[in-house]
């Protein structure tokens, strides 16, 4: 999943990625010897005050930032944004794993947006004396609760608390335009090996995906498994008998003729309900594993899956 | 008793041991399924979930479990008879190192490489394998005729080192979810998704395990060391170069199929020898049946403990097989 997305359950794994990491800050520092990257004390901000100077190293609040209208203040972002637009030509400043303390430091963020899990990246900027904002993934919720949380912190509740109940009032269409209908047991699959069935990752109980489904109108097939991520075989999914499969591809487009060979994968599969009768959709967007504003616009196509708008 | 009744004993057991495995595993799952549903020809095959799940989810992976394990164990018997060293395994000589990072560089290089149902990433983890294999050989080659053990030893670490560093530097510059799937597979995994991967490994595997049938008694003579092989016979050059081809081709294809699987390499080997000594007319045989059976079990067991999750069975041949080795290796010695 991209960035954000499997942040906690990969938290293990960075472990072993210490060596790598321990390399690399190493080669940073000696890098940037000798150069000063402390911020100058009169660049600190006033606790309270709207922070100006902003570095995001997480995707999601980075949309977030830009929905409520501080996109302006944003200076620095991770080395996994792309959206909005406006974030391409931004510096870059590492990512979950390699977070860049000189970099960040050197382009005098008054905030700086991290990661729940990367708690020495946060000491050193705490140490700075550079205020930070710690992300945590979590469900649908949490979205619109992200973004209220950091309306103040940049002077911007009014637009902060629109875009949420914008946000939070498309969910609701959602859910109202799906209440009472039946519900289809649905599998969300957002990792495989391309072009096979292999190395299935779908959604378990946890989290924004599987909030998803559910305001959507479906019945998660793994839903009793609580976590966000299950590894599957086609076994199980033979025996859980889906009605319903999304199939989440993001990072890239694919070419009609990806498509096609993604979408024949499944005809390995003929007794599941799902492939039997043609309901497998192919979803792909980096909207659909990005937990940022652009939720709303996949769960309504996630909910077009599911429950089929007739259109004129 | 002769040699050759043991044989047939030691291939009688183990073959049976493995066959019981091949013909149970199939039968367990996570998922409870009718066999007499799963074989009823009035339900067609396309509407059929037992017989799905039986012969789509459980019966590729089973099969892929037999052939790696037979290949591993059985390479890791001719890689320490090869090298001398009771702790070599199929994956000394950087040729897992190799299948890695080109597996590595799929996973991460946006190039399809898939091909008549096999994905990208069996293919260019089997490119991996073959030239790492080659650079081991040209190093452990170049300045003399015949293999240096030691100089192949010493080339093999250093190469797998050299790979584990670029796969790690592949690995950081990629994106978080090439990551993960690169960590998934370094773990290895049966999911092998069809037959087609199998049935592309197969052989390969068929190949060494043909060479593998001439190597036992020249292998009896190598592991006294290469002059004494010599003085007795053995075209110890000849021997080498076959027994260090056909090993790296069975890891190769092994590897390919089902990423780096653990530990069987080397303790089944050993296993084996603690049951039926050293010849290694038995201990061949013997390891390639052993290994087939111990990681269709460990397959079972990772289909089910987590089910419905199924966990990758590199990180159960350890477990499973680590304690049974140690109580094996202490009933037996003491």
């Amino acid at each position: 999943m991209r960035h954000d997305a499997l942040a906690a359950a990969g938290a293990a794994r960075h472990r072993r990625m210490g060596i790598a990491i321990a390399c690399a800050a190493l080669g940073a520092a000696l890098a940037s010897c000798g150069q000063q990257a402390v911020p100058s004390a009169e660049a600190q901000p006033r606790a309270g005050a709207p922070a100006k100077r902003i570095v995001s190293i997480v995707p999601a609040v980075t949309e977030m930032l830009f929905a409520i209208g501080a996109g302006p203040g944003v200076v620095a972002v991770s080395s996994f944004d792309n959206w909005p637009p406006e974030v391409r030509s931004l510096t870059r400043v590492g990512a979950l794993l390699d977070p860049d303390i000189e970099r960040t430091l050197r382009l005098h963020p008054d905030m700086v947006v991290v990661y729940g899990t990367q708690s020495e990246f946060e000491t050193k900027l705490t140490r700075a004396g550079i205020r930070t904002f710690p992300y945590v993934l979590g469900g649908l919720d949490n979205l619109m609760a992200t973004i209220r949380r950091l309306g103040p912190l940049v002077g911007r509740s009014a637009e902060a608390g629109q875009v949420a109940d914008a946000l939070q009032a498309r969910f609701d269409a959602i859910r109202a335009r799906v209440a009472g209908k039946r519900r289809p047991r649905t599998l969300l699959v957002f990792g495989r090996e391309p072009g096979t069935l292999r190395a299935i990752d779908a959604s378990g109980g946890v989290g924004f995906l599987s909030d998803i489904v559910a305001l959507s109108g479906g019945d998660n097939v793994f839903g009793s498994e609580k976590r966000e991520a299950v590894r599957v075989g086609t076994e199980s999914i033979l025996a859980a008998a889906p009605e319903v499969i999304i199939d989440i591809h993001y990072g890239r487009t694919l070419s009609p003729k990806e498509i096609d060979r993604e979408r024949a994968a499944w005809k390995t599969l003929p007794a599941v309900p799902a492939v039997r009768t043609g309901r497998v959709a192919l979803l792909v967007g980096d909207e659909f594993v990005v937990p940022g504003p652009r939720l709303a616009a996949a769960a309504e196509a996630i909910a077009d899956v599911i429950h089929p708008v007739r259109r004129r | 008793m002769s040699l050759r009744r043991r044989m047939l004993i030691t291939v009688a057991v183990f073959g049976l041991i493995a066959v019981a495995a091949l013909v149970l595993a199939p039968l367990v799952g996570s998922a409870p399924i009718s066999l007499r549903r799963a074989f009823d020809p009035s339900v067609p095959f396309a509407d059929n979930a037992d017989a799905q799940i039986l012969f789509v989810s459980r019966l590729p992976r089973t099969l892929a479990a037999a052939l790696v394990g037979a290949a591993l164990a059985a390479a890791g018997v001719v890689f320490q008879a090869l090298l001398r060293n009771p702790l070599a395994t199929p994956f000394t000589l950087g040729v897992s190192a190799g299948a890695a990072l080109g597996a590595i560089l799929a996973i991460t290089l946006p190039v399809s490489l898939a091909f008549a149902g096999v994905g990208a990433v069996p293919i260019a983890s089997f490119a991996g394998a073959l030239g790492a294999v080659a650079m081991v050989y040209v190093l452990s080659t170049i300045r003399r005729r015949g293999m240096s053990t030691s100089v192949l030893l010493l080339a093999g670490i250093t190469l797998n080192a050299f790979f584990s560093a670029l796969i790690l530097f592949v690995q950081y510059m990629a994106d978080f979810s090439q990551t993960m799937r690169t960590v998934r597979w370094l773990m290895g995994d049966l999911d092998v998704g069809s037959y087609a991967p199998i049935l592309a490994a197969l052989p390969f595997t068929l190949l060494a395990f043909a060479v593998f049938a001439c190597l036992p008694r020249s292998l009896n003579l190598l592991t006294l060391g290469s002059d004494a092989a010599a003085a007795r016979g053995v075209d110890v050059v000849r021997t080498q170069r076959l027994a260090f081809f056909s090993a790296s081709l069975a890891t190769g294809a092994a590897v390919s199929l089902a990423g780096p699987v653990g530990f069987i390499g080397i303790i089944v080997p050993h296993l084996v020898r603690l049951l039926v000594g050293s010849d290694h007319r038995l201990v061949l045989p013997a390891s390639a049946l052993f290994g087939a059976a111990f990681l269709v079990i460990c397959d079972v067991a990772a289909r089910t403990l987590i089910a419905p999750m199924v966990l990758p069975v590199g990180i159960l041949t350890a477990l499973i097989g680590g304690p049974f080795f140690l109580w094996l290796l202490i009933h037996k010695t003491s």
